[in-house]
């Protein structure tokens, strides 16, 4: 295998250097702020000349969510990128990708809202991501980089989990990791799938004629029996639950002596952390637990530390979301105290540190 | 070590692109190193700022509020900056349309007359490398050969005849640089 050596790119260059390296196989956005180095790289690098993969600017985040719909229905790899704004209009090809159980990716580099909003970076989008965000009941499996290094990362595994459960798969980011530049080693090519392997990996796949005695492929999120649409949410629960069972993923730093526990994901994750390292100079025994998938939320993990420490801090880059997920993961059982920044103005680490020395003592 | 940086100036002065020279050479030297540009609607004549970390171990918060150096290149960013630069630390300055200069005690204050040199040079576009020069002369986080290491590695080839023309800026920012 080839050895990668170190590169610095910004987080948003690193998603797009990971799609054409992990086999992707479409992207269509539409450009908007803090993300359009995504598209910017892929029109720079060209893969439709390589790997094939092909890069689109649609009209629309609309039409962006739904070429990501029919690509998806084919057994392809594809995907989307947008921010909040942009993520918000797509919300109803998401939910028809959940019904329809289509796989695909969806990357939101998240700026502050509400509405337009600004451009710069916030968290403001975490109940949208993790509730869904459209109508009805389903989840989106949400990954929540934290550095450049994960963005690259991600773009592969939110693949691998979209298709493992056909399942619209969300990377929950923002302008931080989105703009920053760091260094990253990027994943070896993984070629692009033949026809004839999706049609052996993914018998449920759209990829052409039908052959003698197959059953037609139907892609829909409709059905005007509420019987058999029952039926359909029950297998979509039982899959969510699985999804629950298996996929959680979540980092601890400082926790095994801990008093107090930050809870952050993301950029907020990474200014808590330096606060923290600040605070534990000073003898404070203060502790981190970033959740990488934010749904499946740790709350199982959570809940076996909440036995261990005297409360919880939150930490976000918004008026307090995942609070209540933390809190319900815990069942209230230890105080949790959130702080936040809103509109695109992101805490510092000293204002991180005031906020956990007044609560932790 | 770990050295917390914010350099600031106009847009259009090679604020962003300085730092990132600064993080390639890091890069090269096989250090940690971020680069967080405050981004925004800027523009030539606006305002630009970049944090650039450059560190032997892990670096938890690509933003931060208080500094190890401060590079200013205008009036308005030395205002903002001076007082964000920790006790001990450093603040350098480009002297030109300054009209009150670091009034800062308790950090190191040199001053480097770069748009001055550039002009010389005429060449506007070496400015940002002069103040480079300037920077690590003050600061010897990075060696000079690995910034041009790091230039080599990252301009398309095509740029490469460019490259002679910056090492001179560098080495000139590294003579003109002013301790006050």
């Amino acid at each position: 295998m080839e050895e990668q050596e170190y590169i610095l790119l910004k987080g948003n260059e690193a998603i797009a250097h990971a799609a054409i390296r992990c086999g992707c196989d479409g992207f269509f956005g539409y450009p908007i702020t803090p993300q359009s180095e995504i598209i910017e790289t892929l029109a720079l690098e060209k893969p439709w000349e390589t790997t094939g993969m092909v890069v689109l600017q649609a009209e629309s985040e609309l039409a962006s969510i739904n070429m990501v719909y029919g690509g998806g229905a084919t057994g392809k790899r594809v995907m989307t990128s947008s921010s909040s704004p942009g993520v918000a209009l797509m919300q109803e090809g998401i939910t028809y990708m959940a019904g329809a159980e289509i796989p695909g990716l969806i990357v939101n580099v998240q700026r502050g809202g509400p509405g337009l909003g600004t451009i710069q970076p916030s968290q403001s989008d975490y109940i949208q991501a993790t509730r869904g965000g459209g109508n009805g009941d389903y989840n989106t499996i949400v990954l929540a980089p934290a550095t450049v290094q994960e963005m690259a990362d991600f773009v592969d595994l939110s693949f691998e989990l979209a298709f493992k459960y056909r399942t619209p798969v969300m990377m929950l980011s923002d302008g931080v990791i989105g703009q920053m530049m760091e260094k990253v080693k990027l994943p070896p090519f993984k070629a692009r799938l033949t026809r004839d392997e999706i049609e052996e990996k993914y018998p449920w796949a759209a990829t052409g004629k039908r052959k003698p005695g197959q059953s037609p492929r139907i892609f829909t999120s409709l059905d005007l029996d509420p019987q058999v649409m029952e039926d359909h949410n029950k297998d979509l629960q039982q899959k969510y639950s699985t999804i629950k069972e298996n996929e959680v993923r979540y980092e601890q730093k400082y926790c095994d002596d801990a008093d107090y526990v930050v809870v952050a994901f993301g950029s907020a994750a990474r200014i808590s952390t330096k606060a923290i390292e600040t605070l534990r100079e000073e003898g404070l025994k203060v502790g981190l637990f970033r959740p990488i998938t934010l749904w499946p939320f740790p709350e199982k993990e959570l809940l076996e530390l909440s036995q261990h420490v005297k409360g919880f801090i939150c930490i976000e880059i918004n008026a307090g979301q995942m609070v209540d997920d933390i809190r319900l993961a815990i069942k209230c059982s230890k105080p949790v105290v959130q702080y936040g920044r809103m509109g695109g103005m992101v805490p510092t680490p000293e204002e991180i540190a005031e906020v956990i020395k007044q609560n932790a003592r | 070590m770990k050295h917390e940086i914010i350099i600031a100036g106009y847009g259009g002065q090679g604020v962003l692109s300085m730092g990132k020279m600064l993080a390639y050479a890091a890069l090269v030297e096989g250090k940690e190193v971020t680069w967080m540009p405050a981004y925004g609607p800027e523009q030539r004549g606006g305002t630009a700022n970049v944090t650039v970390i450059v560190s032997d171990e892990y670096i938890s918060s690509p933003i931060l509020n208080t500094f190890d150096i401060a590079v200013v290149l205008n009036q308005a960013s030395l205002w903002r900056f001076q007082k964000l630069v920790k006790p001990g630390g450093v603040i350098i300055y480009d002297p030109n349309a300054i009209m009150e200069p670091p009034t800062r005690t308790d950090v190191s204050i040199y001053s480097i007359a770069a748009t001055e040199a550039a002009i010389e040079m005429h060449n506007s576009k070496a400015y940002n490398m002069l103040v480079l020069g300037g920077l690590i002369q003050a600061v010897p986080m990075v060696k000079v050969d690995n910034v041009l290491k790091g230039l080599r590695k990252t301009l398309p080839e095509r740029h490469h005849h460019l490259i002679p023309m910056n090492e001179e800026a560098l080495r000139k920012g590294m003579q003109i640089l002013e301790k006050k």
